[in-house]
């Protein structure tokens, strides 16, 4: 009988419930709408923001470092939604316009479909060698592009593009960071560990680069030959226990380990395992990156949270380089009061520029190859020990300019 | 007669710290990082007592009686109520998700919250303890500042840069004015011509008229041997005549003096390190700084603006606010 009565009174409740709900959207809609514009209803114009992403499932040696499916794209959303917040006082909004093909694929036909449908800023996170297959084509049908993925030291020096911004920051920004702060420790002499990959290749070439600039010395080099080891086996880790010891046996005295492995094919087993006992850094370890998941400094408890309820996880480097992109988009159109793609672009280029993004200082874009100069942060798996430029390296013009390549010596021709 | 004069005395031995001479006023500061407040004698510059209050606590004002001080314990989600004569926590007020800054209305019966993580701000009813008005605003919001007829809030959001203008009897927002990255803190003039909210990244303060809700100035500084990004401004107080605003600088060590006539900056005062909120005595004739970093406060005398003396408080001091009697 209770059952009975229970079963026919819920659905009345949730009736009058969602009548009632649906009379008050229905009458505060238009109230709000008129509190929110500014004296006179304004119409609302609409940015499409493309995100041309090459994707596919990347393996990590650690399940933990395993990058999310929506790595990057997740925080294009939450910039979004920042946008769209601001935007409700101006009358504009935002709308985030994804499309993903395969990790080596031809991106012509995704990056023309993209422009046909109206997309006249497009984030995207490919290789360097799609990214500048695209590049003319942008160019002529007036888009502006933001680099968020790809840290290729070359798409800002040899093969720079006037139209190209880049929220991503250099392999020589972040060996440079991560350089300034082992030689504020002290630790000065290196061994570099590198992959046989062609990006460990380069992040260890930014590595050799950073030791010179910074006074440290690489005392010995050794190179870690994939041969094709599955990275996910029941009893790997006995055997990677007596690896990595000999792996690292008789090298000269040194401070520290530096990992070039981008390719996740050993660094991370490096770490406690090495002969002698001695700090690792590179890309395990010290990692130096655009962001920390647990960073919290400047404002950032914000952001992780804001990230955290919407998406459900932390955020990650790609995410606040995506997130960056989209925010300048929206700083910009609210500056200019417009979208068209060509003041954005002069606005993005002027000296008044500037963006906040939870580092401390503002970031701006270097003139010279639309870099955006950023502090680099420094971490470990549980948080970040320090935040580059360290102090007492001096710049003439800005400290964030002692990461990566500088004007005096860039190879970029606009 | 009698006997209520030795009730007073034996308040008075009870009590000593209570019984301050008439020119002595609490100075009740906020210290992010080790969850206290210290209060501090304004006329002997020295601690006198420690709060333990809740989870980083930050923005913090006092009734205008002198009776309540009001605290943001930012982590707990929550304002807490200390009472200016015990020093104990009485209670707390419903203030929505982490709370950073708030402002008391000049009738002293709302407070308004800025609520950070969910873009609101939140008009409290304190005698009721009750929510009032939940206010949406941009991303962030921060900085609240209330006009001196009490019938307009300004509240600044750090993510969107504006300054959204609120009818207290609406609770609606009726301008929303563009300024520079990351506006941290609103402040009316005393006869309520002018808004100046200052821009933590921007490195500038946008003086707005409150009559067209435009910007009519933008100040902005400079300091031999300090980069432009060094110069992030926070914290503003106006003087009671209207005549000198304080603005502090954050990294820059240094609180500006400004001319309000000429938005000219007439002197930099060097105090301690990532310089964050200021209050002013209520004689006018003293300015406190919270200095962050050197967890210090620093007594600035406003006749000369010269430092006048630096106090170790608790950990990262935040807010400071002063006792009116």
């Amino acid at each position: 009988m209770n059952g009975m009565v229970m079963k026919s009174t819920v659905p009345i409740t949730l009736t009058f419930l969602f009548a009632f709900f649906l009379l008050f959207v229905n009458v505060c809609e238009p109230y709000a709408q008129s509190s929110l514009t500014n004296k006179a209803a304004k119409p609302v114009v609409e940015t499409r923001i493309g995100y041309l992403r090459a994707y596919e499932p990347q393996l990590a040696l650690s399940v933990l470092n395993v990058p999310p499916r929506d790595e990057g794209v997740a925080g294009a959303n939450v910039a979004v939604n920042d946008n769209n917040t601001t935007g409700k006082f101006l009358g504009q909004s935002f709308v985030l316009d994804v499309l993903e093909t395969k990790f080596d694929a031809d991106v012509v036909p995704a990056f023309r479909q993209m422009v046909s449908r109206g997309d006249r800023f497009i984030l995207t996170d490919i290789s360097a060698k799609q990214l500048l297959s695209v590049a003319d084509i942008a160019k002529e049908a007036g888009v502006v592009l933001f680099n968020v993925g790809a840290t290729d030291d070359i798409l800002r020096e040899e093969e720079c593009r006037a139209d190209i911004f880049h929220t991503a920051p250099t392999r020589t920004m972040l060996a440079d960071g991560l350089a300034q702060y082992l030689v504020w420790k002290q630790w000065r002499k290196w061994v570099l560990l590198y992959g046989s990959h062609e990006r460990d290749g380069l992040y260890a070439q930014a590595v050799r680069r950073a030791a010179t600039r910074f006074g440290a010395t690489i005392v010995e080099e050794r190179i870690y030959e994939d041969k094709g080891t599955a990275r996910r086996t029941d009893s790997g880790i006995v055997q990677v226990q007596k690896q990595m010891p000999v792996f690292t046996q008789n090298l000269p005295e040194h401070d520290v380990v530096i990992v070039a492995d981008e390719s996740e094919v050993f660094g991370s087993y490096v770490p406690y395992r090495t002969w002698t006992p001695r700090p690792v850094a590179g890309t395990a370890g010290l990692i130096a990156s655009s962001w920390h998941p647990a960073s919290e400094q400047w404002g950032g408890t914000q952001i992780q949270n804001r990230f955290n309820k919407t998406i459900g996880r932390r955020m990650l480097s790609k995410d606040m380089q995506a997130w960056t992109a989209v925010r300048i988009l929206g700083e910009a159109t609210t500056r200019v009061k417009s979208n068209d793609p060509k003041q954005v672009e002069d606005y993005l280029k002027s000296q008044d520029f500037s963006i906040a993004a939870f580092k401390g200082q503002k970031l701006s874009f270097r003139d010279w190859n639309w870099q955006l100069r950023q502090p680099i942060l420094i971490g470990d798996a549980d948080g970040v020990v320090s935040t580059s430029p360290q102090e007492g390296f001096l710049h003439q013009f800005s400290e964030l300019d002692t990461l990566g390549v500088d004007r005096p010596e860039t190879k970029c021709r606009l | 007669m009698h006997r209520h004069m030795c009730l007073l005395a034996a308040a008075a031995a009870a009590m000593p710290f209570l019984i301050q001479p008439a020119w002595a006023n609490m100075v009740y500061v906020s210290n992010e990082k080790d969850n206290t407040v210290t209060v501090v004698d304004s006329k002997t510059m020295e601690v006198v007592k420690t709060i333990n209050v809740g989870q980083r606590p930050r923005g913090i004002t006092i009734s205008h009686d002198g009776k309540l001080i009001y605290v943001c314990a930012s982590d707990d989600d929550t304002v807490e109520i200390i009472d200016a004569a015990t020093n104990e926590i009485v209670g707390s007020l419903p203030s929505g998700p982490d709370p950073e800054l708030f402002v008391l209305s000049p009738d002293g019966k709302t407070l308004y919250v800025a609520n950070e993580d969910d873009n609101l701000v939140t008009a409290i009813d304190i005698e009721g303890k009750t929510v009032i008005a939940e206010i949406p605003v941009g991303v962030e919001p921060e900085g609240m500042g209330v006009s001196p007829d009490g019938k307009t809030i300004v509240n600044t959001s750090e993510t969107t840069n504006m300054a959204h203008f609120i009818d207290t009897s609406t609770h609606e927002i009726t301008d929303n004015v563009l300024v520079d990255s990351r506006p941290r803190f609103a402040e009316f003039k005393p006869d309520g011509s002018e808004v100046w909210v200052s821009a933590e990244i921007g490195g500038t303060v946008s003086v707005i008229d409150n009559n067209t809700r435009e910007v009519k100035h933008k100040i902005t500084f400079e300091v031999q041997g300090l980069r432009s990004e060094q110069i992030q401004p926070v914290g503003i107080r106006i003087t009671a005549d209207g005549k000198k605003a304080y603005v502090a600088l954050g990294p820059a060590n240094r609180v500006a003096v400004i001319n309000t006539q000429t938005y000219e900056v007439e002197k930099y005062v060097l105090v301690g390190q990532r310089v964050w909120q200021l209050a002013f005595l209520p004689d006018g004739k003293t300015i406190i700084s919270t200095n962050g970093l050197s967890n210090d406060i620093t007594f600035i005398d406003t006749a000369t603006d010269e430092a006048i003396k630096s106090v170790t408080v608790g950990q990262l001091p935040w807010g400071v606010a002063v006792s009116p009697n």
